[in-house]
């Protein structure tokens, strides 16, 4: 007898203790860490996912809007479980199971009767359709596939499809929400500019953001100051619903009446740059009004920039109450650094939460030393390398683009730092490092409600000020010899 | 079986019947006629299927099933934790895959074990130009990172099948290049219906690059035996792993939970296979019979009347020696058993649960429950084969429902008309039905609990079902005003 393929039969060998202790010890090393860095072709553990899966967080964010994914069906469930799991809420998205004879035909039947279902089940107002990889390999016509379901009568004719190419072996999620938010408003808004029409609110786009507290505490700024808003692609309650014995397939999202009327609106602010450049664009050759990109407000200055654009765009005073909430934040930063002060700390994850975590590390004085971006670009690296050069805490400090956590990894084991900010997934690196890891980030599969606290704002200074300093107090208080623990700190 | 229908007040074949006409009406007439076959009423004497199962599933209809690479990489090659295992492709399948079935293993992050996310990443080009030479240099550069690694598996996303990349000349160029076994696995995502093509393609992948390449290096005793398709998910491997030692077996492998790939290889050389999961390793087990002759027994290990049947049934296959074990194993735990059910059962009793699992769980966890008083109104699988519902039939109460590849719409729709007490699905389907008031246990991840699996396991699925159950956080759902 023997093996099929006619290999050699080994014993089973055991490796040696010492052998283990030597490989254990050496990939904490700093000669691991240039192999490491040498790698070419091997990603491991990276920081982003791929398009689709940002396309369906912004199909989310609409009124009875329903994601489609045409693809293969086990994307659809990998996209809705990571969703899931980071909200702790339904993610509904159907597919249309593409398979074998797919890749052959083409996936036109597959949508076509995906429409049809998903259309008569789940009574959908929009059906946003976004691709995975097996119809951009093989080169499905989206265009021709929709117009030819309105003629065959598999959609209703005023049922609004829009659909976006979001190939996941281009970009990550922050693409696909970009190219998905586009299409959605490119199709609301057709015919819908009114020569001489202002709706007087503000269109605020929130960027690829998944955390529902920043969307409420966005509209609750805007209430402050009395400026009416329309938030696009506004994920607050589709992903924030109350559990009280319904269950509300389109929980939330922004009605489709005035995502068709922002083309009219009297300025649109994108606070995601990085997520929506496409989108972006497209909106300052086509919608009426002031156009304006600024930084995802994380941290005081950020925060500062976006109230005072506000405020000039809508001819208005800082209300009082905003003024003595920007006084409080700064009296939160003001009590409590000293225990952040000169700490270092490594962060990563997607471009805009990456600007926002550096400029308010510098902030309070705390370096961020090791910055990583798993997928970035020249703009992002001088952009940060600018908040760097800014501030006396940014010296020392190094930006890694293209980097993933296993090359984080050596970076923390080699040269330490006390904590890292990020997404769940660094929890391995930061247990190897014994520093705590702040989930200011997405995803978050591995603490409740997180995601129901702003990052952004005055609110989202206070948020993380407290987070951060009461854990490094928690460590103190868990780690100092006993003569050492006193009452108060 | 026959002599043991079971009966629960209020459901009959008709009224199951009337509920499935009932919940197919909202179909288009082409999504009903495709359906209509895969919902049925059990009929609990006839020891068979009643629903067509493994085939497509309906565009559209929002189904819980995955494709054949998270049959691949979640459930068969995943857990074996000391390979490195790369997810071939672009970013997505292997990051959204990374860490979320709870197959826990033992050993050191990045030295021994390799639960991590390792992938090609693939970009425009290599769709364009082919991805071959860049697996070649991953495969080298993982070997240098990863020296203790015993093996690599490639595990193909949609795209490389769809641009004719050949990874099994690469894999064999560079196992003998590197002196290391690698294994390419032609798992692409649009590959059949559902995870179950994936289970099946890596089982022959084991079959043809694995199995008999290692022996074991002691000498071997009859009580030989390997834990197959047991996927440790929060510990069920240790838990059941130290059960039959504790009968006197040695456990020699464990597929692929907690596993290690040498041991795996040298399999060949067990005298029995135990398998847990019929549904994702039947066909390792049958290529074992047929080729080295070793039997193979199905047991059953949620709840004490199932262990108990189960363990009887593994010393049938033994000696006097194992067969006293049993005896004197069982006699030690039922009383303690016997007391876990006295503390749950009151609370309980008469509760009604629905499940919508993988291929396995729907069935076999159907015994815990009616240990703990519940009785099961509905029960259906994400991918099972007509094996499995033959095999489900005598588990449920007669005339309950069963679905195969229910969408969301159908779940749904039963759940409202049967009130259950509990459903026990995944993490799509959890806060659905949490939102509607329903209490709700995962039963992929045992919901970040567990194990759930042997005697051990018993007791924590006990408490978890009445948490869930009794938790008082139900009561506020409703508001007073």
């Amino acid at each position: 007898m023997a093996n099929l393929l006619g290999l050699e039969v080994k014993k089973i060998v055991e490796t040696p203790p010492e052998e283990i202790e030597r490989v254990k010890n050496w990939i904490n090393s700093e000669e691991y860490k240039e192999q490491n860095f040498a790698r070419q072709a091997l990603v491991i553990n990276p920081a982003h996912a791929c398009q689709p899966l940002g396309a369906q967080l912004a199909a989310h964010g609409f009124e009875g809007t329903l994601p489609f994914v045409h693809g293969s069906q086990g994307c659809a469930s990998y996209y809705r479980s990571t969703l899931n799991r980071h909200f702790r809420e339904p993610a509904p998205a159907v597919s249309d199971a593409m398979t074998e004879d797919g890749a052959v035909f083409g996936g036109q039947n597959n949508l076509h009767e995906g429409l049809e279902n998903a259309v008569a089940l789940y009574k959908p107002k929009m059906i946003a359709v976004f691709t995975s990889c097996m119809p951009e390999v093989i080169g499905d016509d989206l265009t021709a596939f929709i117009k030819n379901a309105r003629t065959k009568g598999h959609v209703p004719k005023d049922m609004p499809v829009p659909f976006a190419n979001t190939p996941s072996f281009n970009g990550t999620h922050i693409h696909g929400y970009d190219s998905m938010l586009l299409s959605i408003l490119q199709n609301l808004t057709e015919g819908k500019q009114v020569e001489g029409r202002c709706t007087g609110k503000l269109n605020l786009i929130a960027g690829c953001d998944f955390n529902t507290g920043d969307y409420r505490e966005y509209k609750r700024i805007l209430k402050e100051f009395g400026v009416p808003v329309t938030v696009l692609a506004d994920i607050a309650d589709s992903f924030d619903s109350p559990c009280n014995g319904t269950y509300n397939i389109y929980a939330g999202g922004t009605p489709l009446e005035d995502a068709a009327d922002s083309i009219n609106g009297k300025a649109t602010m994108t606070l995601g740059p990085y997520a929506t450049p496409k989108t972006f664009s497209w909106i300052k050759d086509n919608y009426a009004g002031k156009h304006v990109s600024l930084p995802m407000p994380m941290g005081i200055e950020k925060t500062d920039a976006m109230i005072m654009k506000i405020a000039e765009l809508f001819g208005k005073e800082v209300p009082e109450t905003l003024k003595n909430e920007r006084g409080r934040a700064v009296d939160a930063m003001t009590d409590a650094q000293q225990y952040m002060h000169g700490k270092k700390f490594a962060v990563y994850g997607d471009p805009d939460y990456l600007v926002g975590y550096v400029s308010f590390l510098l902030e309070m004085g705390a370096h961020p030393y090791h910055i990583v971006c798993s997928r970035g670009s020249k703009k992002l690296e001088k952009e940060l390398q600018g908040l760097l050069d800014g501030s006396m805490y940014g010296k020392g400090c190094k930006i890694y683009m293209n980097k993933d956590l296993w090359h984080l990894r050596s970076l923390v084991m080699t040269d330490p730092v006390d904590a890292m900010i990020g997404d769940s997934h660094g929890k391995f690196a930061a247990r190897d490092a014994n520093i705590p890891l702040f989930r200011f980030g997405f995803p978050v599969f591995d603490r409740v409600n997180m995601h129901r606290y702003p990052r952004i704002g005055y609110q989202g200074v206070i948020y993380m000020v407290s987070q951060i300093c009461n854990k490094f107090l928690d460590i103190k208080d868990e780690t100092c010899e006993d003569r050492f623990f006193e009452l108060m700190r | 079986m026959s002599d043991k229908i079971k009966n629960i007040d209020g459901i009959t074949k008709e009224s199951t019947e009337a509920l499935i006409e009932e919940t197919l009406a909202a179909y288009p007439e082409k999504g009903r006629k495709k359906r209509a076959p895969h919902l049925g009423a059990n009929d609990q004497g006839s020891g068979s299927a009643c629903v067509k199962s493994n085939k497509k599933t309906v565009p559209g209809v929002m189904s819980a099933r995955g494709c054949a690479y998270a049959g691949a990489k979640g459930v068969v090659w995943g857990p074996i934790g000391d390979m490195v295992h790369v997810s071939h492709g672009p970013v997505g399948c292997g990051w959204y895959s990374w860490g979320t079935r709870r197959n826990l293993v033992s050993g050191i992050n990045g030295v021994t074990q390799f639960a991590m996310q390792f992938t090609s990443d693939f970009q425009e080009k290599d769709i364009v130009y082919g991805g071959d030479k860049k697996l070649k240099t991953l495969l080298e550069e993982a070997k240098g990172l990863f020296p203790l690694a015993k093996g690599i598996s490639v595990l193909s996303e949609c795209p490389v099948g769809l641009i004719g990349d050949d990874i099994n000349s690469v894999a064999k160029q560079s196992s003998k290049e590197l002196e290391l076994p690698i294994i390419p696995c032609n798992c692409e995502g649009f590959r059949g219906v559902s995870q179950s093509l994936g289970h099946h393609i890596s089982n022959d992948t084991i079959r043809d690059y694995i199995i008999e390449t290692r022996e074991f290096a002691e000498p071997s005793s009859p009580y030989d035996i390997a834990l197959i398709g047991d996927y440790n998910i929060g510990g069920d491997v240790w838990a059941a792993k130290s059960l039959l030692e504790e009968i006197g077996l040695n456990v020699k492998a464990t597929w692929t939970g907690d596993g290690e790939l040498e041991k795996i290889a040298a399999t060949h050389q067990v005298k029995l296979n135990l398998i847990h999961c019929y549904r994702s390793m039947n066909y390792m087990c049958k290529v074992m019979e047929e080729k080295y002759g070793i039997p193979w027994l199905e047991f059953n290990f949620f709840g004490p009347t199932k262990i108990r049947q189960s363990l009887r049934a593994i010393a049938e296959r033994f000696d006097d020696t194992i067969k006293e074990n049993v005896e004197r194993v069982i006699a030690k735990y039922d009383p303690i058993m016997q007391a876990i059910i006295d503390e749950y059962k009151p609370r309980l009793d008469g509760k009604k649960v629905m499940l919508l699992v993988g291929g396995l769980r729907p069935r076999h966890t159907i015994g815990a429950y009616e240990d703990l008083g519940m009785e099961c109104v509905g029960s259906g699988y994400e991918f099972a084969h007509t094996d499995d519902y033959d095999r489900t039939a005598s588990e449920m109460p007669n005339a309950t429902v069963v679905y195969d590849d229910p969408s969301e719409y159908e779940f749904e729709k039963f759940a409202h008309a049967l009130k259950p007490d509990l459903i026990g699905s995944g993490i799509k389907e959890k806060y659905v039905f949490q939102k509607m008031g329903i209490p709700f246990r995962q039963m992929h991840s045992w919901d970040y609990s567990g194990p759930y699996h042997a005697y051990q396991g018993f007791e924590i699925f006990a408490r978890d079902v009445d948490m869930a159950v009794n938790s008082p956080t139900w009561k506020l759902v409703k508001a007073p005003f």
